[in-house]
């Protein structure tokens, strides 16, 4: 009577999904091992990392390939692979440099690395999700996981009000976004983004009014997570609120995840009516470029001034997503990249300064560094030019991609624009380097206490803002390979 | 017969779901809400979704239903005390946006013939399948992966109600 189609069942392309989720619940064992004293609750970090790197392994021994599994729902190519790296790289840099800060702060629990490890399953799924569905369920699972992060401070009434805040808002952008799938879904018949986009070809365009509206709910929906301007107002709250660690990892995690979404569903399933919808990301790009630009210059709170940088290199990165070629998908690939260095870098230098029951982020806390740890001000500088694009850092080789992807489309008019961002940006980075070389400090520096896992995270992230600038090809070479497949 | 049951039904949906809203008293807010998820209820036995029916009733009018009564009673609301409107400048976009929504809704209806492609599952094709074996078909042949990653889902949503909720910190 049923007829069970023969499944593209093939286990081996959701391995890393797999290995991550098991590592996962091994984590949440051993922690309970550890609450007896029969293992060092120490190991937890390390057993995640383990974790990571297995994930990444597999991940690089299966590049190359096209393959689509689970009846054409999953697909593993190498723009969801190079994606899956990205994250696998940001989930581990996060745990380097929250070791220390979560035994400081009393929430050493393995529930944290879990949390995680399962929010990097769902930014995985997302960028590998062929139809609408597995994209959502993604989406949520990091959501999810994210939300208990922002409030894992429990003792901390702004942690409890920074996760209520991005719950509540986060619930409300989902419903717009399953709404915007459930109007594709009635118009088209399909939630696989090929049949979509064979249906609207058939079409001959988007005629049907309520596929439009539906395509402009996804945007609401992909738009809030990824920060852009009229769906941004949970940012800075959210950030300041949340444990520091965590506010860099939902800076760079879910934004990518966002647009690994944004491009798959926009470039495939509704590639072919482009012209519809670079107009709304246009001016969603022009918004959010310049209010997050002009936001930050008068923060004085470093988190906040970095969650309004956050917002603006949303924008930059809805540049590429406008510029819809392919040079717009491998210079997202390359920025997002670039910008894990250099954010994650950053945060792991205010987490350095930063003390129990005393966050140390206002910028003049800042001022003097440069005499009493010069190294840490070094690296500070480096990643603050990097994300103002001075070069020869990664920030200026990403922009400089992003930029020449909009002319390539002929989008002179927003390259301008996004320039003249970059120029407004540079103050705003400019002036934690000059606090902390110019101005004499406004208070003591408490000899600081750096673990080895601290250490190894920044490294990694001078050398890999360093590495990318410098010798950009190698990386964009592999951002080239890693386009779309599925058109 | 069952166009008259639908237009009763579907009444008393809309004037449940309007008291929900205009009473003041929150227990009876969500009593009529269970009545208007039993009424969605019924509405899905119409369209023939009897499965989804019955997960309507069990896990929406049932459960969680309950689980709100539970949290108003524990709250411990002071019912009957006129609020002030906490937000006095929400109220015109709400009511334009909800129009908006409205105006998408009529369109729908009005379009009456959706221009996607005609499913492979017609009504006799269940009926002749069964609507509960069916659907667990699917879920475990097409729809298997995301069935799947469901479970990392609700795994972590229940590490999160231990975590906030539960663990001494």
């Amino acid at each position: 009577m049923i007829n069970a189609s023969i499944m593209t069942f093939n286990i081996l392309n959701i391995l890393p999904i797999l290995v991550l989720a098991g590592f996962g619940m091994i984590v949440l064992v051993t922690d309970v091992l550890s609450s007896r004293k029969w293992v060092n609750r120490n190991i937890l970090a390390y057993i995640s990392l383990i974790g990571i790197i297995i994930a990444a392994v597999l991940t690089r021994s299966s590049t190359g390939t096209t393959l689509f599994s689970f009846n054409e729902s999953f697909v593993t190519d190498n723009y969801s692979l190079f994606f899956n790296f990205i994250f696998l790289l940001c989930a581990g840099l996060t745990i380097l440099i929250s070791h220390n800060y979560i035994k400081r702060e009393d929430i050493n629990y393995g529930e944290y690395y879990a949390l995680i490890l399962f929010s990097t399953i769902g930014m995985m799924l997302m960028a590998s999700g062929a139809d609408l569905l597995n994209i959502y369920i993604g989406l949520e699972v990091m959501s999810i996981s994210i939300y208990i992060l922002t409030g894992f401070k429990r003792s901390k009434l702004i942690s409890n009000e920074a996760s209520l805040k991005y719950f509540l808002l986060g619930a409300f952008a989902t419903g717009f976004l399953l709404y915007g799938i459930s109007l594709t879904y009635g118009t088209t018949g399909a939630i696989n983004l090929k049949q979509i986009a064979s249906f609207i070809a058939e079409k001959g365009g988007m005629s049907d009014p309520l596929m439009v509206i539906g395509m402009g709910l996804l945007i609401v929906g992909l738009g809030f997570k990824v920060a852009s301007v009229p769906f941004h107002a949970w940012v800075p709250d959210v950030y300041e609120g949340a444990p520091t660690p965590v506010t860099a990892f939902m800076s760079v995690g879910p934004k990518a995840a966002g647009f690994a979404a944004f491009l798959r569903i926009f470039l495939t399933a509704f590639g072919s009516s482009h012209l519809e919808w670079q107009k709304i990301i246009y001016i969603l790009a022009i918004l959010t470029m310049t209010l997050g630009n002009v936001s930050a210059l008068s923060q004085t709170n470093i988190k906040r001034m970095l969650a309004y940088s956050s917002i603006a290199h949303a924008g930059y990165l809805l540049i590429a997503l406008v510029s819809a070629n392919d040079m717009g998908v491998s210079a997202t690939l390359f920025y997002v990249l670039a910008y894990i260095f250099m954010n994650i870098g950053a945060f792991a230098i205010i987490i350095v300064l930063s003390r129990k029951g005393d966050e140390c982020i206002q910028i003049n806390d800042y001022a003097g560094l440069g005499f009493k740890h010069p190294l840490l001000a070094i690296a500070m500088t480096l990643f603050m030019l990097s994300m103002a694009g001075v070069p020869p850092m990664a920030g200026f080789v990403g922009k400089f991609y992003i930029f020449s992807a909009a002319i390539k489309s002929g989008y002179i008019g927003l390259a301008i624009i996004a320039v003249i961002n970059s120029v407004i940006s540079v103050y705003y980075y400019l002036r934690i380097t000059v606090i902390m070389y110019m101005k004499e400090p406004a208070r003591e520096f408490v000899p600081l206490t750096i673990s080895p896992l601290m250490v190894a995270a920044i490294v990694i992230s001078v050398v890999g803002t360093l590495q990318l600038g410098i010798f950009p090809s190698k990386v964009m070479e592999i951002a080239q390979r890693s386009i779309l497949m599925m058109r | 017969m069952e166009v008259y049951l639908f237009y009763i039904v579907a009444t008393i949906a809309v004037c449940t779901g309007v008291y929900l809203i205009f009473e003041k008293n929150p227990v009876f807010s969500a009593l009529y809400l269970i009545q208007t998820m039993v009424c969605i209820a019924v509405l899905y036995i119409l369209l023939e979704a009897q499965f989804i029916a019955a997960v309507q009733m069990i896990v929406y009018a049932g459960a969680i239903m309950v689980l709100f009564l539970f949290v108003i009673m524990l709250l411990n609301l002071n019912i009957g005390q006129e609020k002030k409107d906490a937000l006095p400048y929400q109220k015109i976009p709400a009511i334009l946006i909800g129009i908006a929504l409205f105006a998408v809704l009529c369109i729908v209806l009005k379009s009456k013939l959706l221009q996607g492609k005609q499913g492979e599952y017609t009504t006799a094709y269940i009926n002749n399948v069964g609507n509960t074996k069916l659907l667990g078909n699917l879920l475990f042949t097409d729809y298997l992966l995301p069935f799947e990653i469901t479970s990392v889902l609700l795994f972590v949503a229940a590490i999160g109600a231990i975590m906030l909720a539960k663990r001494k910190i």
